[in-house]
């Protein structure tokens, strides 16, 4: 399939955001006691839900967009290595350098010396998201450089010495009376009297970023795309502080995975149309920047494109997972899923939250470094009908319990009493004799709670791990007759 | 028919309203004694290997019958979806062939009544302000749309009433809702929120789960509602008031 060598490797555990030192369910029931968080998100994202779902159905093409999307994206998987190489063919040629990063310490390597020889200490950045995954800012000012993040969302998580939360709107965690209270505090000679009006927020952070843009020498940024054919690259926003970076600096360096390649310029025109309409609700988001190499006398005049592997091969190599790297980020998915509205993106520890980052984030480091994830949604499939590139989200997570469970099999001596308990109903269930028994032993249920609860036909509190199911809810006590006994009763065989 | 272990186990009402309605349509109902569990438990929580002889004891059970019926989504939905991947996956393709022949044969109650007999009208009678919690299998894993309402709506002396945000999820999600008590917790508040904003007696949906979860909620909180499937208010006549 692919001549590149095939690092079958994960992202290194400890580099980079991609997992948390918490469960998810241990995370989760700390932002689930958060009132102001609860409703902070319940209203970002319903918002952002019905804006998407406006423009949406605007299109009577939608569903063969979405159709095209895939098809391009798994198309562009299975010949990834040649796009590659064209890219990096085409990119050289318009005087741009190739890089290629195996992981992020690879990848942070690169940046930190290219930024070194620059004689520079600080680099403006343009939101993305690759940079967040192998913690680039960090490696950075370990190496004594500043990187300042434009995007006022990202500015907003950095001032707040936070993590981003969210794919597309890293702040969604924050309400604007929080923002106000932030940019007091930390953006030097702000007017006191500023109020937290959205308008006057924006406005405060834009004086503040104004001055880094015309003083820096150094942009970093990722890339939605990047077009093998022309190599070109592609960043697609809303504020116009992308432009700036990609513009002003003398240098600009791209950090780009791998699997963001599409093959030709033509494919571009359906992922403009499917990006905007599904992450920020908008037919055509404001900006979209595309540069080519380096251009004498105009723009950057030294262009570095770093490629990320990071764990992206291991995922292409697994047929029944790979369709994780279709991703565009758009986010679609975070904004419908109601796992993601109750709990927030910090419950996942990764960079990537949410039903795309439950699947990729295991993905990516290997299912032990993130073995809560897959479980962290109802397969409600609200997901699956949202993203843009139909990426079957539900069926991957299944995928992805599967490949915990053996590896617990593999992994454990002696196997874990879930295990257990599922070999004993299966093998339980594979009889009717046996399960018909077994349905007789679980009628001891009904000597369980208290006379009223007997009554009512109900148990309010159950032992060992069920007790999780009665914290909350009441549990049907079993009947005196199942089903199949009244059957047999009255229509079995005389 | 096929009862679902959660149906014949804990809800057997649910599977004689079931008998019921389709004897009334004029079906020939016929209950293999064979039958256990789809192994869908099995399957979403990632037990696949335990799950290959639940298929194959459900594709030998049910292979000779020309129609199979479930009251459950989400038990349709695994035995059309999951069944032939996870035979798949355990190199057994003589089974999953089997598996997706049998499969195309299974329905969910309401769209065996409306797509497959051309029955929206099945003759009950239900006194009662209901409100339907559409489920996330039916409505997105089959596509039932609004077959339940279309049945609902032709039941006599019904009051059918919207249930806002019907779409989201109600936190069930099967193991979901014990690995992740707290969040499973939250869904379910917000759900029963929503139906408690109806004023509806009776809260209704075509999934024993989730209103096994949902009515567990509702009836910590004396709050009143109670929850019924659609089967049994489909099997209810003038004559058996429920």
């Amino acid at each position: 399939m692919t001549d590149l060598p095939l690092l079958q490797i994960h992202a290194r555990p400890g580099v980079g955001m991609l997992s948390g030192t918490r469960s998810f369910p241990e995370a989760a029931r700390e932002a689930l006691a958060d009132p102001q968080l609860r409703r902070n998100l319940g209203h970002a994202t319903a918002t952002i839900r019905g804006k998407r779902a406006k423009v949406v159905a605007e299109l009577t093409d939608w569903e063969q967009l979405r159709d095209s999307g895939r098809a391009i994206k798994v198309a562009t998987m299975v010949e990834l290595d040649t796009h590659l190489e064209r890219l990096e063919e085409r990119v050289t040629a318009a005087g741009g350098v190739v890089h290629w990063a195996a992981d992020a310490d690879e990848a942070n390597a690169i940046v930190t010396r290219l930024v070194q020889a620059t004689g520079h200490r600080e680099v403006v950045k343009v939101k993305s998201m690759v940079t967040q995954e192998i913690g680039l800012n960090e490696a950075l000012l370990a190496a004594g450089i500043e990187a300042y993040e434009t995007d006022l969302a990202e500015l907003i998580v950095q001032l707040g010495d936070d993590l981003p939360s969210h794919i597309l709107v890293p702040a969604i965690h924050r309400n604007r009376a929080e923002i106000r209270r932030l940019f007091l505090r930390t953006i030097p000679d702000v007017d006191p009297a500023l109020t937290d009006d959205p308008r006057a927020l924006a406005a405060t952070a834009r004086r503040h970023l104004r001055g880094r843009f015309l003083s820096a020498k150094v942009a970093v940024s990722g890339a939605n795309f990047a077009v093998a054919e022309t190599g070109t690259l592609c960043v697609v926003e809303s504020e116009g502080n992308g432009r700036m970076c990609l513009t002003l600096p003398e240098t600009l360096i791209t950090v780009m995975g791998i699997e963001k390649v599409i093959p030709s310029w033509r494919d571009l025109e359906v992922f403009l149309q499917l990006l905007p309409r599904s992450s920020t609700g908008e037919r055509m988001n404001p900006y979209t920047s595309l540069w080519t190499g380096v251009y004498p006398g105009d723009g950057p005049q030294e262009f570095h494109l770093v490629l990320l592997d990071n764990g992206r091969t291991s995922v292409l190599a697994d047929e029944a997972g790979r369709d994780a790297l279709n991703c565009i980020r758009c986010s679609a998915c975070l904004n419908v899923c109601p796992v993601y509205e109750r709990t927030g993106g910090h419950a996942y520890g990764s960079v990537y939250p949410g039903p795309i980052g439950a699947i990729l984030s295991p993905q990516l480091t290997g299912i032990e470094d993130n073995a809560s994830l897959p479980y962290a949604s109802t397969l409600c499939g609200a997901c699956y009908d949202v993203c843009p590139v139909k990426i079957d989200i539900p069926s991957i997570l299944v995928h992805l319990r599967a490949e915990h469970v053996e590896t617990n099999r593999r992994t454990h001596r002696v196997p874990t009493p879930e295990a257990v308990a599922m070999a004993a109903a299966a093998w339980t269930m594979r009889d009717a004799g046996r399960w018909r028994r077994a349905q007789q032993s679980s009628r001891l249920g009904r000597l369980l709670g208290g006379r009223g609860d007997k009554r009512q036909g109900l148990i309010r509190s159950l032992p060992g791990p069920l007790r999780a199911w009665t914290g909350a809810r009441d549990a049907p006590r079993p009947p005196a007759e199942t089903f199949r006994e009244w059957w047999a009763r009255e229509r079995g065989a005389p | 028919m096929f009862v679902t272990c959660l149906v014949d186990t804990l809800f057997p009402d649910v599977g004689r309203s079931t008998v019921a309605v389709l004897e009334r349509v004029g079906c020939e109902v016929v209950f293999p004694e064979s039958q256990t569990c789809c192994g869908q438990a099995h399957i979403n929580t990632g037990y696949h290997r335990d799950a290959v002889g639940l298929v194959q004891h459900f594709v030998t059970t049910f292979e000779p019958f020309d129609a199979i019926v479930a009251p459950s989504g989400s038990c349709t939905g695994a035995v059309r979806h999951q069944h032939a991947m996870i035979a798949r996956k355990a190199g057994n393709h003589a089974l999953a062939e089997r598996a997706r022949a049998v499969a195309s044969r299974v329905f969910e109650l309401s769209e065996f009544l409306v797509d497959q007999l051309g029955v929206t009208d099945v003759g009950a009678a239900y006194p009662h302000t209901v409100t339907y919690h559409p489920t996330c299998h039916s409505m997105r894993a089959l596509g039932v749309g609004d077959k339940p309402l279309a049945l609902l709506r032709n039941v006599r002396g019904l009051s059918l009433v919207e249930l806002p945000d019907d779409d989201q999820c109600c936190g069930f999600g099967g193991t979901f809702a014990v690995k992740n008590a707290d969040t499973s917790t939250a869904m379910l508040a917000d759900k029963m929120s929503s139906v408690l904003s109806t004023g509806a007696e009776v809260c209704s949906a075509s999934d024993s789960s989730c209103l096994m979860h949902i009515g567990g909620g509702l009836s910590r909180l004396r709050a009143g509602v109670r929850t019924v499937h659609l089967a049994e208010i489909l099997a209810a006549t003038e004559d058996v008031a429920t």
